[in-house]
């Protein structure tokens, strides 16, 4: 398992290396021009200088491994010295975004925690709604719970986030009145009223990421739930006069559990690149976007070190799939 | 005469049986199963009726979609409610010529619903069929030649790792000016979209057919095919490609459903079309701002873009089941 798991790290290496050269290229051979927002009155002779100070001046490749060095060591050297007040990358030059002159880094750093409640809240619920839907629908197979779970998922796979979120705003701020339809970052929680607002305006986010997640886990928890019903052991289980909460909940429920759990570490990338939509719509501050704010403004440093943190996280999350899978069932070992 | 000449001339007469009855075509057998699908029926219709109305609809409607009125008809025609608003508030402002109203620019809604919807299938077909020639092609190549079977299968799993909707969003900025350049602003913004979801979305399509095709390969009228000298690329084509027809024809429907997904998301998000060329999605994006006064603008393209979608979702079920011969006949 530690070889596998070894392998599997040296060979995301490469993977890495080859998606952040593909980022780069789209980036590279894109025909947008940087400098297209300056005035036409500036002097040619000024904007090369412009471009020159932006870093635009070298060949591609140089500015490829300057690149690859700004994130991969430098970066993680500021985060070292963050913690433990060292001074390792005192006077070397950072990830600049072009937007506001400051390191990107500190910008996602600053804008990490309003992602992580959302979002993380949004699957945490999704969660726990999800198994046990997939586990009775599940158990009582073509009963009308499970015929409204199937319905109910196809909706959720159905709705987009863009319409849903609209949805839930026109019906419980603007009909209703409920919450409010922005989220308001500045919110600090220091008091009983602040909370319950905080919470007021995470409701509709998430309830709109929550709904699309609980659509596919429930779906996937049934069909794996049906894979082992039928299984041998099972009724071994019953012959032994198990009580039937012990089988299910126990015997076939622990196996089921086995593949859910990896889609359930493969899906949390996702939720990064599908939260973009849902931050725009209830205007999240987060990741999201920002993304999105600096394609449009063309601020190309943290348009390419944002898509390549979500590529992180995809292959990282993938690695820890595989891994959890091999832990998890003991007829598969990967040596 | 022996027992077992008995038992032949049985075996004869109701093998004859059995061919006298009428002949039942694989395709017969798919729709009977495909009609006990009851989800997957009212899927197709609905998406049939919506591609109808899509494509038909302009013809016999009479507003169009592009007009503008100018002047005093300006301010006559804008932002008149649907009719069915007569319900409970008679004194709104509304027309019998204009079913569900018209926008702030006095456009009438129902003719842009339409005139989108015809772009949001279009955008999704083509991308459908892009990614399916993509991934039918590598697919098949991965499954059949060993030699490029660990290449290609790097190739899918490396563009699986890609964070596909931010860099759709780039490509979609970075891109949008020459082509449009080159080509003109609807056509450019149209072959762009059309290429960039096609192009991130071959993935699945590969996978599931190299696997079929990998059992195929194995089967006995491929290697019966092989030694009488068939050359590969003919064994693909007569034996192999009907053979891992029906999963293609399910990523099929199911790449038609997230097709549509991604346009409008990335009309949305204001990366797609230009303005004053509706979709369902950009027809959504302008009414988000103005969804406390009107919010049936924001209703009708979301309403149409999941019932689409959920049409096409029931009737890649129902497909998957009918084209599975494990299934048919239970």
């Amino acid at each position: 398992m530690l070889t596998f798991t070894i392998r599997r790290l040296i060979l995301s290496v490469p993977t890495l290396l080859f998606i952040s050269l593909v980022i780069f290229m789209l980036l590279e051979l894109a025909p947008g021009d940087p400098m297209a927002q300056v005035p036409l009155t500036v002097p040619p002779e000024v904007k090369e200088k412009m471009r020159e100070a932006l870093g635009l001046g070298q060949p591609a490749h140089i500015r490829f491994w300057k690149w690859l060095v700004q994130f991969f060591w430098i970066e993680p050297q500021v985060l070292i010295d963050h913690y433990f007040g060292t001074t390792f990358s005192a006077g070397d030059l950072r990830v600049i975004s072009w937007q506001t002159r400051s390191p990107v880094m500190d910008i996602v750093i600053q804008r990490m925690p309003q992602t992580l409640w959302v979002v993380g809240t949004a699957y945490v619920v999704a969660i726990l709604i999800a198994l046990p839907i997939g586990i009775y629908s599940a158990y009582r197979q073509y009963s009308w719970f499970d015929q409204m779970g199937t319905f109910v998922s196809m909706v959720g796979f159905s709705v987009p986030p863009f319409f849903s979120g609209v949805l839930v705003i026109v019906i419980f701020s603007v009909q209703l009145g409920w919450f409010p339809s922005i989220y308001d970052t500045t919110l600090v929680v220091d008091s009983w009223d602040s909370f319950v607002k905080q919470l007021q305006q995470m409701i509709m986010p998430v309830m709109v990421l929550a709904l699309q997640i609980t659509a596919q886990l429930s779906r996937f928890m049934r069909a794996s739930m049906l894979d082992n019903l039928n299984q041998d052991y099972v009724r071994t289980a019953r012959a032994k006069g198990l009580s039937e909460y012990v089988v299910v909940m126990v015997h076939v429920l622990r196996n089921s559990m086995i593949p859910v759990v990896t889609v359930i570490a493969l899906g949390i990338p996702s939720i990064f690149g599908g939260a973009i939509i849902t931050e725009q719509v209830f205007k999240v501050n987060g990741i999201g976007q920002l993304l999105i704010g600096a394609i449009q403004a063309n601020d190309l440093p943290m348009v390419q070190t944002l898509t390549f943190i979500f590529a992180v996280l995809i292959v990282l999350f993938n690695l820890i799939a595989d891994v959890l899978y091999g832990i998890l069932d003991p007829r598969i070992r990967y040596d | 005469m022996t027992d077992a000449a008995k038992d032949k001339t049985l075996q004869h007469s109701s093998v004859q049986q059995e061919a006298g009855k009428p002949a039942r075509s694989q395709w017969r057998d798919i729709w009977d199963q495909f009609k006990s699908h009851r989800g997957a029926l009212f899927g197709g219709c609905l998406f049939l009726l919506i591609c109808l109305g899509v494509i038909v609809g302009p013809y016999v409607y009479w507003n169009d979609a592009q007009f503008v009125p100018t002047g005093r008809d300006f301010i006559k025609l804008r932002d008149m409610r649907p009719i069915y608003h007569m319900l409970w508030d008679p004194s709104a402002k509304m027309d019998w010529a204009y079913p569900l109203g018209t926008d702030n620019l006095g456009r009438d809604t129902l003719a842009r619903l339409m005139f989108g919807g015809r772009v949001s299938l279009a955008v999704g077909m083509a991308a459908m069929i892009l990614a399916l020639l993509l991934g039918s092609f590598v697919g098949v190549i991965a499954g059949y030649f060993k030699k490029l079977d660990g290449l290609l299968m790097r190739l899918t799993d490396l563009f699986l790792a890609l964070p596909l909707l931010p860099m759709i969003l780039v490509a979609a900025v970075l891109f949008r000016e020459s082509l449009s350049k080159s080509i003109g602003p609807e056509g450019g913004v149209f072959v762009l979209i059309v290429c960039l979801i096609g192009i991130t979305s071959w993935m699945p399509t590969a996978r599931i057919v190299r696997g079929d095709v990998l059992a195929i390969k194995e089967r006995e009228f491929v290697l019966a095919a092989r030694s009488i000298g068939t050359k590969p690329r003919s064994i693909i084509s007569r034996h192999i490609l009907p053979n891992v027809l029906s999963p293609i024809m399910v990523s099929a429907t199911l790449g038609i459903a997230t097709a549509i997904i991604t346009e409008s998301a990335l009309s949305f998000l204001g990366f797609g079309f230009p303005p004053d060329f509706p979709t369902w999605g950009r027809l959504l994006n302008d009414a988000v701002d103005r969804m406390t006064l009107f919010p049936e603008r924001v209703l009708w393209p979301g309403i149409l873009i999941s019932l689409t979608v959920l049409s096409v979702n029931y009737l890649g079920d129902g497909l998957r089941d009918a084209l599975d011969p494990r299934i048919r006949g239970r």
